[in-house]
């Protein structure tokens, strides 16, 4: 099995379907000859020539826009947005077409598009290059959100957002996007959306996280091994639609709920998450669900973001006040 | 300085106000049959739109966008394409959907408040209105796309305002329109309106065809409220996209007769003088004098064409009043494929116990 990162993952993935299905056009800035900024695309035109890996001219709602109408006439566009930050103009097409061709006219046309967008902080970026605003996109009916945070669920999750038979936000957390290397069977199964996966079992907190946060999650719950804390690691992986019975079933095993993202708190998806486990799992809780997100403030430049993202220490001081309140 | 480049916006107009023509006709308008069934497509278009607004007036269909004074676009448009070819309209242009074998009852549907008037039994390949400006021109980018990546000699036809043509979404439309040579045809409706805001207030750009120039490819003008003219060049746009030789756009000098909407009062903002004005330039009266006047029409013929078009419009009033709304759990069942679990709860709740 070829070892492959995260970033390797969406490009055997998308070469893989591109070989398998002659409907999947990829289309975005600077992913043909230049293979995306990333690389995300690297070898896929000279692989499938520039017919069907197409640079596209610099219009972030034009790339939207197009890969709706591609959709609605059977193709499979995967339509990559070079930063989330430019990714905007998008949100019109989203949400006044993409999410609802299906429903505005009874089924009559639909549209299976995958828009992808790298996205999150931590690499050093220029403003604008380092937000997480998934809960913009989280919010849209018709829409599904998918992020993974492993080479194997990037590699999976991909192939089943293209062939998806609706749209898909595709959002890639670039942080992790060479982080770790991962044996992955280059074979075509996809792995199944709207599903939560569970990462790590345990019992005595639960810890909800997605995308790069996934990494100091994990590091956070092998100090609370040492500590002899159990916690069970759940990555969202689906933001819409959620999977609830998977964090409720969690939460109702150990009674504690910390909920991990890089986005701003006030109404991030962690709020989401957090009113699914008061409205279903009140009962179960033995102490207040508690977040470890992103300030309230913009994106701080370079220079301060280490301490806007989420840490393994105020991840582990939230645990901690979390496992002493009762 | 030395000059790099040079451009020319052409005009076509073949009938003027008084119905006499201006140059020597195209092949298809020497052939009565072609004229008169564009005439009675055009009666039945207006016929139709009389009859949203009274249903709308009486408090039996939402707010109605009226296509009054536009029908000579509308529908070329419509007879122009071919059935195969793919239609992206704005919101207006009622016309063309109807000459392509949509029925009236499901626009009503639409305008009624119903997603199934958007469901068309024909042309199932047609995009549904667009109602942000400009949304849809991105739309029939890829639409052209997948028309040339299949190598299939068919064309998208996409429908747009004067206001539509100051958005980004119209410019990196045609921009990449002309970059990949895609068999598109945008057409804009200049109608001089957008809402309250007159063509002027809009751009400055002497035309609204020459934008095309920029993005590559040709623009030109015709007289919107000249059916030869519309349909005239439109063949010839859509002959050369359907034989790969790329986009064209054509605007169409028009002017909106009625109100934006019934939601409108254009009072407000312009005076009957220009109405009045634009009046005695109404397409209907163009296309039908020059029949009149040709023999091939009589007043006969007229009175009963407008008793047929009431009836169609009746009739298709009546489908639609009749039609039993959809039951409102509906709204979860077209929003996935399969909707997935996490919203069978919500559908749940509202279709109640019985309803599942």
């Amino acid at each position: 099995m070829p070892e492959m990162t995260l970033v390797g993952g969406v490009n055997a993935a998308l070469a893989y379907e591109m070989a398998a299905d002659e409907r999947v056009l990829v289309f975005g800035e600077d992913i043909g000859v230049n293979g995306g900024v990333f690389r995300a695309t690297e070898g896929l035109q000279q692989r499938f020539g520039p017919e069907r890996v197409i640079d596209t001219p610099l219009a972030e709602g034009l790339i939207a826009g197009m890969a709706v109408g591609l959709a609605a006439q059977g193709l499979r566009p995967v339509a990559e947005i070079q930063f989330m930050g430019f990714s905007y103009p998008t949100l019109d097409q989203l949400i006044s077409h993409a999410s609802r061709l299906r429903n505005r006219t009874r089924g009559r046309l639909s549209c299976p598009m995958v828009l992808r967008a790298p996205f999150g902080g931590g690499i050093h970026a220029p403003e604008h290059h380092s937000e997480s605003t998934e809960a913009l996109y989280a919010h849209i009916p018709g829409l599904r959100v998918v992020i993974p945070s492993s080479p194997g669920r990037a590699y999976g999750l991909l192939l089943a957002a293209i062939r998806d038979p609706d749209p898909v936000v595709f959002l890639e957390p670039k942080r992790i996007y060479r982080l770790t290397k991962q044996e992955v069977a280059d074979d075509g199964e996809a792995m199944p959306l709207d599903v939560c996966f569970v990462v790590r079992d345990g019992t005595d907190i639960t810890l909800v996280t997605w995308g790069a946060m996934i990494h100091e999650t994990l590091q956070a719950a092998e100090q609370l091994a040492e500590e002899g804390v159990s916690a069970e690691v759940i990555d969202v992986a689906t933001l819409r639609p959620l999977d609830t019975e998977t964090i409720l079933e969690s939460v109702a095993k150990t009674g504690r709920c910390v909920i991990i993202h890089e986005a701003p708190r006030s109404g991030g998806f962690g709020a989401e998450i957090a009113a699914v486990v008061a409205e279903h799992g009140l009962l179960n809780l033995l102490a207040p669900v508690a977040r470890v997100t992103g300030y309230d403030t913009i994106m701080p430049l370079l220079k301060l973001e280490q301490h806007y993202l989420p840490s393994v220490e105020r991840i582990m001081d939230t645990v901690h006040k979390t496992m002493e309140f009762a | 300085m030395r000059c790099v480049a040079q451009f020319e916006v052409g005009y076509t107009g073949y009938l003027d106000h008084e119905f006499r023509v201006t140059g020597p006709l195209p092949e298809f308008a020497r052939e009565p049959a072609q004229l008169i069934a564009a005439y009675r497509a055009m009666a039945s278009a207006r016929a139709f739109d009389r009859k949203a607004i009274n249903l709308q007036r009486t408090g039996q269909l939402g707010t109605f966008a009226s296509c009054l004074g536009e029908e000579a676009i509308a529908v070329a448009v419509g007879l122009a394409m071919r059935p195969e070819d793919v239609l992206l309209p704005m919101y207006r242009h009622h016309g063309a959907y109807l000459s392509r074998g949509v029925r009236m009852a499901e626009l009503l549907a639409y305008w009624g408040g119903d997603e199934r008037g958007m469901d068309f039994q024909s042309v199932r390949e047609d995009f549904a209105v667009a109602v942000p400006i400009a949304t849809q021109a991105p739309h029939a980018v890829g639409v052209g796309y997948a028309f040339k990546y299949r190598k299939e000699p068919r064309v998208a036809v996409c429908l747009l305002g004067d206001g539509a043509t100051s958005k980004g979404d119209f410019y990196e439309a045609i921009n990449a329109a002309g970059v990949w040579e895609l068999p598109v045809v945008f057409v804009v409706a200049n109608n001089l309106w957008a809402i309250s805001v007159p063509r002027a207030l809009q751009s400055r750009a002497q035309t609204l065809a020459q934008k095309a120039i920029a993005a590559g490819f040709e623009g030109e003008q015709v007289d919107g409220n000249d059916y030869i003219a519309v349909r005239d060049r439109l063949d010839q746009a859509l002959e050369r996209a359907r034989s790969g030789q790329g986009p064209s756009l054509i605007e169409a000098l028009t002017y909106r007769m009625g109100d934006h909407t019934t939601a409108d009062d254009s009072r407000r903002y312009r005076n009957a003088e220009e109405v009045e004005a634009w009046r005695r330039r109404d397409p209907l009266d163009r296309l039908r004098g020059y029949l009149l006047q040709s023999g091939v029409w009589s007043e006969a013929d007229e009175e009963a064409l407008q008793v047929e078009c009431q009836e169609e419009a009746d009739q298709a009033a009546q489908i639609y009043l009749e039609r039993p709304p959809q039951p409102p759990a509906s709204m979860f069942d077209y929003l996935y494929e399969r909707l997935p679990r996490a919203y069978a709860e919500q559908r749940k709740a509202l279709a109640g116990p019985s309803d599942i």
